[in-house]
């Protein structure tokens, strides 16, 4: 099965890791994303504002290139992403005079319609191949390994743009539990990371990942798992930062793909573990899912 | 008599205006203040300044520090009992000051190292909600 796939511009660059570990884990399962061919910058946020449309143009037009590949789901693996495209979706799916604003403004465009769904790479895993599925092409089960579901704030919230019910995140512990993990639920597992504060007000971005990470320790997680880049970049600079701070024990992050990646028994080269957290390594060796002293 | 922050009217349709929200539904029961993950960091909890709202009192509310540290994750909005998107109502006041292009973070400021370290959602989200 073939479905559209919009990587983003940060799974291009910084989160190479995410892009690269979902292709190859979904091909393992028989899934081939194929890459929209000329995608933009999804915008990063949703606008708020009413009387704001010109930043709805960058997600829609991303929507009309997924109409012209002719898909009826557009996959995005960011969080970002994921938030951003729904969302615009959403609104010009409801608004009809605001899709035909957009479309004239956009006039060397043909219009968009309306008819792709925008769902994220954890929608397919739990509705389009099923963990039964999955389940059945794990070779390297992460045994022993203590998985936090982290998912931080865009696959949740609002509701209506939710990969899951209002208070039921349970698609990313399913799946690690499928992967042979044991995930570990935890009261901050929706807590923001501070998100772009980390331009403005990085104590902001420090003080929550404390937080996380803090949480998710006293549950009793040794690793944690995320989907957004922009949480797994906080995480990682403001831990550096948290080092050797009172009370404050490090905590590897890691994207959900890699974890696929491992389990499914890909090469871990796929995973491109040189661009996560140092203290990676030592935790994955000591479960026997790396080779001692693989170069990574 | 000089009044000390006259109501201003105008200002509350503004609010409405931009952000969609009925700002009289809100009774203050705080659980908006209670969810926000940066409480510790503001200077009025995000009730408070929607009674500042409320009331008109402009210069209260866009001198505030809430709007500029909230990072949108809308956990009060969730949570509203009242149904007020409230990250809405955040997002309005930042952009009565950025309408009149007074930025909160300035590009051209930014030391080199944390423009290459950071990955470009978080620089190009912290533009969009933080410049003109």
């Amino acid at each position: 099965m073939k479905l559209s796939y919009l990587p983003g511009c940060t799974l291009k660059t910084k989160a190479k890791d995410l892009d690269i570990s979902a292709v190859a884990a979904m091909a393992a399962l028989g899934i081939e994303l194929e890459e929209l061919p000329r995608w933009n910058c999804c915008g990063t946020v949703y606008s708020f504002a009413q009387d704001d449309l010109m930043h709805q143009i960058a997600p829609v037009r991303n929507l009309i290139r997924a109409q012209e590949q002719g898909g009826k789901k557009l996959v995005t693996v960011c969080s970002f992403c994921y938030n951003t495209l729904k969302r615009a979706n959403i609104l010009v799916k409801n608004d009809a005079e605001k899709l035909k604003t957009l479309n004239t403004f956009m006039d060397e465009e043909p219009d968009y319609k309306g008819n792709v769904e925008v769902v994220h790479l954890l929608e397919v895993l739990r509705d389009d191949i099923g963990w039964a599925q999955i389940a059945k092409k794990v070779k390297r089960p992460l045994t022993d390994l203590k998985v936090a579901a982290y998912y931080g704030c865009t696959l949740h919230r609002p509701k209506e743009a939710a990969i899951e019910p209002p208070n039921r995140r349970t698609a990313l512990p399913e799946l690690l539990e499928t992967l042979g993990a044991t995930a570990i639920i935890f009261p901050e597992d929706n807590t923001c990371c501070g998100s772009y504060q980390i331009v403005a007000n990085p104590e902001i971005a420090m003080n929550r990942t404390r937080d996380i990470v803090t949480s998710a320790r006293e549950q009793g997680a040794e690793i944690m798992a995320t989907s957004c880049p922009l949480c797994q970049s906080n995480l990682r600079q403001m831990q550096k930062k948290l080092k050797g701070k009172e009370g404050f024990e490090e905590m590897p992050v890691i994207y959900f793909t890699q974890l696929m990646a491992l389990a499914l028994g890909l090469n871990p080269e796929v995973c491109h573990f040189e661009m996560n957290a140092g203290n990676l390594q030592p935790l994955l060796e000591s479960k026997g899912l790396l080779p001692v002293g693989a170069s990574l | 008599m000089k009044k000390i922050n006259p109501r201003k009217t105008d200002f509350i349709d503004k609010v409405k205006e931009i952000s969609g929200q009925n700002i009289g539904l809100c009774f203050q029961c705080g659980t908006c203040s209670g969810a926000c993950p940066n409480w510790a960091e503001t200077d009025l909890l995000p009730r408070q300044l929607m009674r500042r709202i409320q009331l008109g009192l402009k210069e209260d509310v866009t001198s505030a520090r809430m709007p500029w540290i909230c990072a949108s994750c809308l956990k009060c909005t969730a949570q509203c009992p009242r149904g007020i998107d409230m990250a809405r109502v955040m997002e309005a006041v930042r952009l009565l000051s950025l309408r009149e292009n007074i930025d909160y973070v300035h590009p051209d400021a930014l030391p080199k190292e944390i423009i290459e370290e950071l990955p470009q959602i978080a620089l190009i989200s912290s533009f969009r909600k933080h410049t003109a």
